[in-house]
């Protein structure tokens, strides 16, 4: 028999040392409740804030939010990699559709007031505010094959795991399976198409950016953090996510986000209907 | 197009317009699609066979390849990365892979509500889905062949009009048992049919 120093050879002792490891100081933990968040934006209240985590460098993040909360994702040092999916909470089928989000904005690079829309021609998520200018809809997340190829490994245990592996647990722990995994929307690590259709990866813009969303129906939100599949650097290289969610409200018609565009007021349009319907 | 190499001719149809079609293709074997009549989208889907949870994934076949057009040499890849398809021939030059499929649904954000009764590629694709037990959830961002689809330097995208004409084709070998869907594009608010949707030939070849 092995004699431990932890006082954990019977229940009670085991209990006890269980119980004495709340409250170790780690970088990367969610803040529960998320009231108890040190540092709430301007103008919102602590006990306004739902959701508080820092997500680790190769880690995931999920949460089903109501309409009318705000998401702030933030890179604190320079190197995360938000790789983002969006399902209708209740009815998955209906999801971000990312074909559909460029075809109808006549724009593949998301900013400020880039609208994210399903399949059903509503919105999803509006971006309120962008300080980083650095995103990608076109190249997703990486897949483990990929990883493997790149960096030895690319499991969700290991040292480089791909997004897909991760949006593949998030999505499980919401009843989701992997052919519910459609492509997805990176955030802080830029990619542009130059002239003959080439993609240039720009990296992010530096620590500290944060990005806004808002959600405009309620939403089953799944989160990957781990390096971007066009990073050419041969480490893999990411650095932890901040998400920060409070209360907020939908967007209205006399927002400037709602008549920017005739295809953006369409689907608000839709979505207001629809949210009226289920009375949501 | 040179055929001499895709094997013996198994099948050869016609897809009238708005119309759908599907096949499971073997290892090896050959599909032609025909641009019969110039300047027809066709909206492509594709799953491998024994495992339809793996799609063809726009994301991941990008992630492999040097443009975001598709064109002799490139591989169509499912969403964990394996090849399902490799595009051996190419008369076009390029094809689209990001502005996905049109459906009731968007037409009613890109021209007007007024479009909604007007039938649409997500259609096509769920009724043919539903042939083989699949449905809303298997519908992913597809392949539109023929389809002219440019990013500007501001990122702007658009589908303009196509660089195909009458006759033009292009043909894909199937890397494993791969189930193909189609959906011969209806749309006629824009020019990838050229304002007019047309037919589209399939041809199966058993393969070298």
């Amino acid at each position: 028999m092995t004699t431990l120093q932890n006082g954990t050879a019977t229940t009670a002792g085991a209990r006890a040392h269980a119980r004495a490891q709340e409250g170790t100081a780690v970088h990367t933990a969610p803040t529960v409740p998320a009231s108890r968040w040190a540092d709430p934006p301007d103008g919102v209240a602590a006990d306004e804030i739902v959701w508080a985590d820092r997500v680790p460098a190769g880690g995931y993040a999920h949460r089903v939010l109501a309409a009318g909360t705000a998401i702030r994702l933030t890179d604190p040092d320079g190197d995360a990699c938000a790789s983002l999916l969006l399902f209708h909470a209740g009815m998955p089928w209906e999801r971000l559709n990312v074909a559909d989000t460029v075809k109808v904005q006549w724009q593949v690079y998301a900013g400020e007031s880039y609208l994210l829309l399903s399949d059903q021609a509503r919105v999803l998520a509006t971006v309120l505010t962008d300080g980083s200018g650095r995103h990608d809809t076109l190249y997703g997340a990486s897949t483990r094959a990929r990883n493997e190829r790149r960096y030895g490994d690319g499991s969700p245990q290991g040292p480089s795991p791909a997004g897909r592996e991760l949006l593949a647990l998030a999505g499980a722990k919401n009843g989701l399976e992997r052919r519910d995994l459609p492509p997805s929307i990176s955030f802080f690590q830029g990619v542009r198409i130059d002239a003959e259709g080439r993609p240039e990866w720009q990296g992010s813009a530096g620590a500290g950016t944060s990005l806004t969303l808002r959600t405009e129906l309620p939403l089953v939100v799944l989160l990957a953090n781990a390096a971007h599949p066009l990073d050419p650097r041969p480490e893999y290289t990411v650095t932890p996510l901040e998400i920060l969610a409070w209360r907020d409200r939908v967007t209205a018609p006399e927002d400037p986000q709602w008549s920017a565009t005739p295809e953006g007021r369409r689907a608000f349009e839709n979505t207001a209907d629809h949210r009226k319907g289920r009375a949501l | 197009m040179n055929t001499d190499a895709f094997g013996a001719e198994l099948h050869r149809e016609t897809v009238p317009p708005h119309a759908p079609w599907s096949r499971v293709l073997r290892r090896g074997q050959v599909l032609a699609i025909v641009d019969l009549d110039g300047n027809q989208a066709v909206d492509f889907l594709a799953y491998d066979a024994h495992r339809t949870w793996r799609a063809y994934s726009a994301q991941a076949t990008l992630q492999e390849q040097e443009t975001i057009f598709l064109t002799t040499g490139s591989v169509l890849r499912d969403n964990e990365s394996e090849p399902l398809l490799t595009v051996v021939a190419d008369e076009v030059g390029r094809h689209d892979t990001l502005g996905g499929a049109c459906s009731r649904e968007s037409n009613t954000l890109r021209y007007g509500h007024h479009t909604y009764a007007q039938h649409a590629c997500a259609d096509n694709f769920l009724a043919e889905l539903s042939k083989y037990g699949m449905g809303k959830r298997d519908q992913v961002s597809n392949v539109n062949w023929f389809m002219n689809v440019p990013v500007d330097p501001d990122g702007a995208l658009g589908i303009v009009d196509g660089i195909s004409a009458p006759g033009l084709s292009l043909a894909l070998r199937a890397e494993k048992d791969t189930l193909v869907v189609v959906s011969n594009c209806p749309q006629i608010n824009n020019p990838c049919n050229g304002f007019d949707p047309s037919r589209a030939q399939m041809v199966v070849y058993a393969g070298a």
